[in-house]
């Protein structure tokens, strides 16, 4: 029921209008004119998809009311919803920020097996609505930008360093010195690939560098000091997998605060269903569980506060937000948890470390 | 396999197992299809809402008054009934939409939503029918089953029942406060005064909306606004009272006592919500404009399966009922809303003796199983 973004002079309009709307707020009405007019839930509609690769494809996304600007590199996490449920995934924005016509765009890479990716990449048609959150991450560059940088990327590692290189434009006789060096399989799964050939042939002051890793194996930090022998002077900006950043990281010799990196994998959960331990966010307590004992009898013997109600799983009284890990339903023994899912935890039992909002 | 009435020993288990199937059925199957009809319902519930007091504000045109509070009264009880409370039950939840989500929303009711969960979705829907438990029946103000003592406080119980239908929800929000638990120390006088003030505080926003708020907007349409207004809020209060007391006390429901409880298994619960409620039949449009609670039968078997579902599982339930020799209780809703009148007429009179367990077969089901 907070007051959204409106202009001051609004405000105390806003709050009239919510005696006309209660219990809904009146962006419950103005959203069924169109969503992004709505600032508690911030949206975003998908203009156009454009395929980058035979796997990849841009986004262009009209976000609504509530957007802020993002500094190039930053993520924001996507709310999707795929079959009637809602799915969150973070992606790096690929666009500059500012952009005239006020879009921002996203790049994703179909991960095999990856539900959000795929659909995003191979199912999503313009008109389709998004929610977003804001956008995060401190993978951005300093300002004024350090005046020599290389970029080391793989894959869609390329995302958030095609915003950033955006920003930096090259061209000016005294733009930063950028070398750029990225990985892909192939030239045709380079994504940005014609985009990137054409700035490096526009900008002498950008090399790039493209390892095939098809034909010519997987970038080695050897290779790096190789292909740029000041790279250790340089301030290095580095996305990838996560075997190509600790590769990276140990072989680095530079300053501490020369090395940034961004990983976009996520830590793999441990086994399912084998209990694990449980942190409850906000009051601060944490309790071992086992794989059989539910979350909420777990809280309770640990003197958490726990909503509670019917202790079987049918009158939604104990739910509780997840923010991260897994759990399982002891009902169907299936494992699920995205993070910021609601559970019940009643019937839930930890599946690895769980952390919960209570 | 022949339906035979009573099998012995009943096997409770059995029929909790295959109960079980057709919830994670159903479970599996949710997706798009679901999603999409509780958008278009809540699309369609605030356009109608929209529209009606778009046309109240052209009520000195009598059929604009009429058509206005008509579509009013429409969204009120599909906001109460289909969307509402089946929400508040966690129907949605799956869909991981915190805009549709039992933790977050709130209703034009005069119940504040977790109060209302917790008197409803906790104690009524546990302990159904159970007395001295489930407070929806164990109403210290009613007498709609013989076991309860007869007081002649219940000789004017049909004529609160009828004041009760036209204030249903000031009725359910205080009578959710269990105030009555108060001098026995049984209910904190803190809390409740907590509670009271936020349902307080919900009835002033309502009212203020309604009966203040909108009006004044309408200007000179002032008194034709509050009007259509007060009728439709009391049209909703009706509808409610009546759809809700047709899914328990009807000729045929049944009620139990509290060592029923007792090591009460998973399939004897089911059983138990079964016995303990009754369906009304109709339309499509019908069912929704009850919330699915016409297949009362369904939803406590699975409060928490979306109301879209009930009405394509009712046959398989029924069927199984059959199978496993227990009575499905259902018909017409003038037959269980007289039935229900019959009985808050008949309990105001003292007597009868409770005819239980003979009345029919539940007592010996958990004394088989």
């Amino acid at each position: 029921m907070r007051a959204s973004a409106s202009p001051a002079f609004l405000r105390p309009l806003a709050t009239a209008a919510q005696w006309l709307t209660t219990p809904l707020l009146p962006e419950d009405y103005f959203g069924l004119i169109n969503p992004l007019w709505g600032a508690e839930e911030l949206c975003g509609r998908v203009e156009t998809v454009h395929a980058e690769t035979a796997d990849a494809a841009t986004l262009v996304i009209r976000p609504g009311r509530g957007w802020v600007t993002h500094r190039p590199g930053q993520w924001v996490r996507i709310g999707v919803d795929i079959d009637g449920r809602r799915h969150w995934r973070t992606f790096s924005l690929s666009s500059a920020p500012d952009r005239p016509d006020g879009r921002v765009t996203v790049t994703v890479k179909a991960a095999h097996g990856g539900l959000v990716s795929n659909y995003l990449v191979r199912s999503t048609a313009p008109g389709t609505l998004l929610r977003l959150a804001r956008p995060e991450g401190a993978f951005v560059l300093p300002e004024p930008p350090p005046p020599r940088l290389l970029f080391v990327t793989a894959g869609s590692g390329i995302t958030p360093v095609m915003a950033m290189l955006d920003g930096l434009r090259p061209d000016d006789a005294d733009g930063p010195d950028v070398v750029l060096v990225h990985s892909a399989p192939t030239s045709a799964d380079v994504i940005f690939g014609g985009r990137l050939r054409s700035l490096a042939a526009r900008w002498p002051r950008l090399r790039l560098h493209e390892r095939h890793t098809q034909p010519e194996g997987r970038l080695r930090p050897a290779d790096l000091a190789r292909l740029c022998p000041d790279w250790t002077e340089r301030s290095v900006w580095a996305c990838g997998p996560p075997a190509m950043l600790d590769d990276i990281a140990a072989y680095w010799t530079g300053p501490a605060d020369g090395l940034h990196v961004e990983r976009f994998s996520l830590v793999p959960s441990a086994a399912a269903g084998s209990g694990g331990r449980v942190r409850f966010t906000r009051s601060g307590r944490e309790a071992e569980a086992g794989g059989g004992t539910p979350l909420l009898a777990v809280g309770e013997s640990a003197g958490v506060l726990m909503p509670s109600g019917c202790r079987m799983g049918i009158c939604y009284g104990c739910v509780a937000r997840l923010r991260s890990g897994q759990v399982r339903d002891v009902r169907t023994g299936q494992v699920h948890g995205d993070a910021g899912e609601m559970i019940q935890t009643c019937v839930s039992v930890a599946a690895g470390p769980v952390e919960i909002e209570l | 396999m022949p339906a035979t009435s009573r099998p012995v020993p009943f096997d409770a288990e059995g029929f909790g197992r295959e109960l079980d199937k057709i919830r994670d059925e159903v479970l599996a199957s949710l997706g798009e299809r679901d999603a999409a009809y509780i958008r278009r319902l809540i699309a369609v519930q605030r356009k109608l809402e929209l529209g009606g007091r778009a046309l109240l504000f052209a009520s000195w045109l009598p059929p604009a008054w009429a058509a206005g509070t008509t579509a009013l009264a429409v969204a009120k009880i599909l906001e109460n009934m289909e969307i509402g409370h089946n929400v508040l039950h966690g129907q949605w939840d799956w869909m991981r939409d915190p805009k549709i989500h039992s933790t977050t929303w709130e209703w034009d009711f005069a119940s504040p939503a977790d109060q209302w969960k917790h008197s409803h979705n906790f104690v009524h829907h546990t302990w159904t029918n159970v007395l001295g438990k489930d407070r929806d029946i164990g109403y210290s103000a009613m007498r709609i089953s013989p076991e309860q003592r007869w007081h002649p406080i219940y000789l004017a119980q049909p004529f609160y029942n009828a004041l009760l239908a036209l204030f249903f929800e000031y009725g359910i929000a205080i009578y959710d406060l269990e105030l009555e638990r108060i001098p026995s120390g049984k209910k904190d006088l803190k809390e409740a005064l907590t509670q009271l003030r936020a349902v307080a505080g919900k009835i002033r926003r309502q009212v203020v909306k309604d009966y203040v708020a909108f009006p004044l907007l309408a200007g000179p349409a002032f008194l034709p606004v509050l009007l259509g207004n007060l009728t439709a809020n009391l049209a909703r209060n009706v509808w409610g009272h009546t759809i809700i007391f047709c899914g328990h006390f009807p000729e045929g429901a049944e009620v139990f006592t509290e060592d029923r409880l007792e090591n009460e298994t998973r399939g004897e619960w089911y059983v138990r919500q079964l016995l303990g409620s009754c369906n009304i039949d109709g339309g499509r449009l019908f069912h929704i404009m009850s919330g699915n609670l016409s297949h009362q039968i369904e939803h406590h078997l699975f409060p928490d399966l979306p109301s879209n579902r009930y009405g394509e599982i009712a046959p398989r339930v029924r069927a199984l009922c059959e199978r496993f020799g227990l009575p499905y209780t259902s018909g017409s809703l003038a037959r269980q809303a007289g039935s229900v009148w019959k009985r808050v007429l008949r309990l105001a009179l003292p007597g009868p003796s409770p005819q239980r367990p003979a009345a029919g077969p539940p007592a010996s089901f958990k004394a088989a199983a």
